[in-house]
């Protein structure tokens, strides 16, 4: 059996009386890109910040690699390979493109905290930093201002930096939104061949790119997992389309 | 180099020509007025870490730049009456050695800013601010309540500390050893900015989230820049003292968070010599405005808002032009 990255157990999350999250369980497994699709409010959001450690469920395990990380905070899960990028781009806005990427690569370094020295001179750093932006098709962006880059270019440098930390698996929460089809065509291209690195858990509204993309997809409604399966049994499923997908008539 | 370094290396030079002119003039009032510029700026410097990199807004510095004074008023005061500080558990004496009030000083304030970072750290915005104003307002009301270390009244110094090799009464050695510590201080604020932890920190005041994301604690990174702070401010506390040869809670007062607080602002927040800027503008604005009437805060005033208003860069964003991200 195949052993998985990254391994949602049975997690339950309630906001007071509102039950977000009910009995979760997902897999995420070497080499996939496993979307995770279902309505506004279904709780996917939710689901991927307790994935990343930013809430923590009531109940139910998440293990990485292995691991139990489930009271590790998101700093710590970041460390152990947990990228994520987020749905609305979170990035140093008056800092240049390859800071940026800097800060992922220092990030995953031994010392990220050293007072001495210079950040931007640091070659083994800089090395890792160019080479995510090359592979996003940022690299001759590198000396700008990313506060003057497009959305597009934004989503790409989320992607960028998730990629300096040389990943175990990569958590994306909707990183086509907002892109018109040019956009969204070029980053699903790069997303494509991003597995072959570390898979990929992402959430997507975008059905084209989920469906050109994803090697399995998880429907999530009203908090609680509907189906698991490929592209081809979730499209079949009456339940998902009767839920979220609806038919084709 | 660019419009900003010149700027600096020029202020610097102006900074250090006045008091050697003042000297050969003979006009020991012009050295002390422009030392203790410098030291304000060292004290400014020290938040300017805080605030412009980390964005951390702290009305409580004066409680460093206060316990770098009574750290200077203490040991001297032991030293000066040859009584220990204590016996038990280990003799301590005093000291009238400024290297040794220095170190004192700094591990003092920056005890101080481990601890009270270490709570205050936890909230933001207006909270923080709140709550360092709160903590400074504290060490205020204690120093006026200690009469061991005279009160209200201050504490104060016969004698100025002692440098080895030079003539700290003289106001130009005194000035001379301010100036090489806020060259100092101020390779040290350039060097942290460019290091690792600056460009995270700096990454961390625009997108905490991101930070944590790549495996950094935003929270490490504040309190690291917090506890830096507030010990180049105790340094500046130290001086302060040092220079008008007393002590007194007023150092302590939310009003001194304020002014260092407003050499920032005036020179420029993130900009490295915005407090230097800052500190000697309002030295001089004091010093001019302050023969001319006893209200001259209201000009005060008035400049800090117009450079809130329309420059935001202060006033090395109005001649340097904007902060151009760098690599």
């Amino acid at each position: 059996m195949i052993e998985p990255v990254l391994s949602v157990q049975q997690i339950n999350k309630h906001f007071g009386a509102l039950q977000v999250s009910k009995d979760v369980s997902l897999d995420l497994l070497p080499g996939e890109i496993h979307a995770l699709i279902g309505p506004n409010g279904a709780g996917k959001s939710t689901l991927i910040q307790q994935i990343a450690g930013e809430l923590k469920p009531d109940s139910g395990r998440i293990m990485l690699a292995g691991h139990d990380v489930t009271q590790l905070g998101t700093a710590v899960r970041s460390r152990r390979g947990l990228a994520r990028t987020f749905q609305i781009s979170a990035l140093a806005m008056e800092d240049t493109v390859l800071q940026n990427a800097l800060l992922g690569a220092l990030g995953a370094s031994a010392h990220p905290y050293r007072l001495w020295g210079s950040a931007m001179k640091r070659s083994e750093l800089r090395t890792v930093a160019e080479q995510a932006l090359d592979r996003v098709g940022l690299a001759d962006q590198a000396h700008t201002v990313t506060a003057q880059l497009s959305h597009g270019q934004r989503r790409q440098l989320e992607i960028a930096v998730a990629l300096t930390l040389s990943p175990k698996a990569f958590i994306m929460d909707e990183p086509m939104a907002g892109l018109g089809t040019q956009g969204s065509s070029t980053l699903t291209g790069l997303l494509g061949t991003l597995r072959e690195q570390a898979p990929i858990l992402m959430v997507e509204h975008d059905m084209e790119a989920v469906f050109a993309l994803a090697d399995r997809i998880s429907v999530l409604v009203y908090g609680q997992l509907l189906a698991t399966g490929t592209v081809a049994q979730i499209r079949s499923n009456q339940a998902v389309q009767q839920a979220y997908l609806g038919t084709d008539t | 180099m660019n419009r900003e370094t010149l700027l600096n290396l020029l202020l610097l030079c102006v900074l250090l020509a006045v008091p050697v002119w003042a000297h050969a003039a003979e006009e020991p009032f012009i050295i002390t007025l422009v030392t203790r510029a410098l030291i304000f700026a060292i004290a400014g410097i020290g938040l300017n870490m805080a605030l412009g990199q980390g964005g951390l807004v702290s009305l409580g510095h004066a409680m460093f730049f206060g316990l770098g004074g009574y750290s200077m008023g203490i040991l001297a005061s032991h030293a000066q009456t040859y009584t220990p500080l204590f016996e038990w558990p280990i003799l301590l004496e005093g000291s009238n050695s400024m290297p040794v009030i220095w170190i004192t000083a700094i591990a003092v304030a920056g005890l101080a800013a481990l601890i009270t970072g270490q709570l205050s750290l936890r909230t933001s915005g207006v909270y923080f601010i709140m709550i360092t104003l709160a903590f400074g307002q504290m060490f205020y009301y204690f120093a006026v309540s200690w009469p061991a270390y005279g009160g209200d009244d201050g504490l104060s110094i016969y004698v100025r500390n002692e440098f080895p090799g030079l003539n700290t009464l003289d106001p130009i050695q005194f000035f001379a050893i301010v100036f090489a510590l806020l060259i100092a201080v101020l390779m040290l604020a350039a060097a942290v900015a460019r290091s690792p932890f600056g460009l995270a920190l700096n990454a961390a005041r625009q997108s905490p989230a991101r930070v944590e994301a790549v495996g950094i604690s935003p929270y490490r990174l504040r309190l690291l820049v917090y506890v830096l702070s507030g010990m180049i401010t105790g340094l500046a506390g130290a001086l302060f003292a040092d220079l008008n040869r007393f002590v007194s809670p007023s150092m302590f007062s939310w009003q001194t968070s304020g002014e260092i607080m407003m050499f920032v602002i005036l020179g420029g927040v993130a900009r490295l010599c915005g407090p230097v800027v800052g500190a000697t503008v309002f030295i001089a604005l004091e010093h001019f405005l302050g023969g001319l009437s006893d209200y001259w805060q209201i000009y005060l005033g008035v400049l800090l808002l117009v450079i809130v208003l329309f420059a935001r860069g202060g006033l090395v964003g109005l001649v340097a032009g904007k902060q151009q991200a760098h690599d």
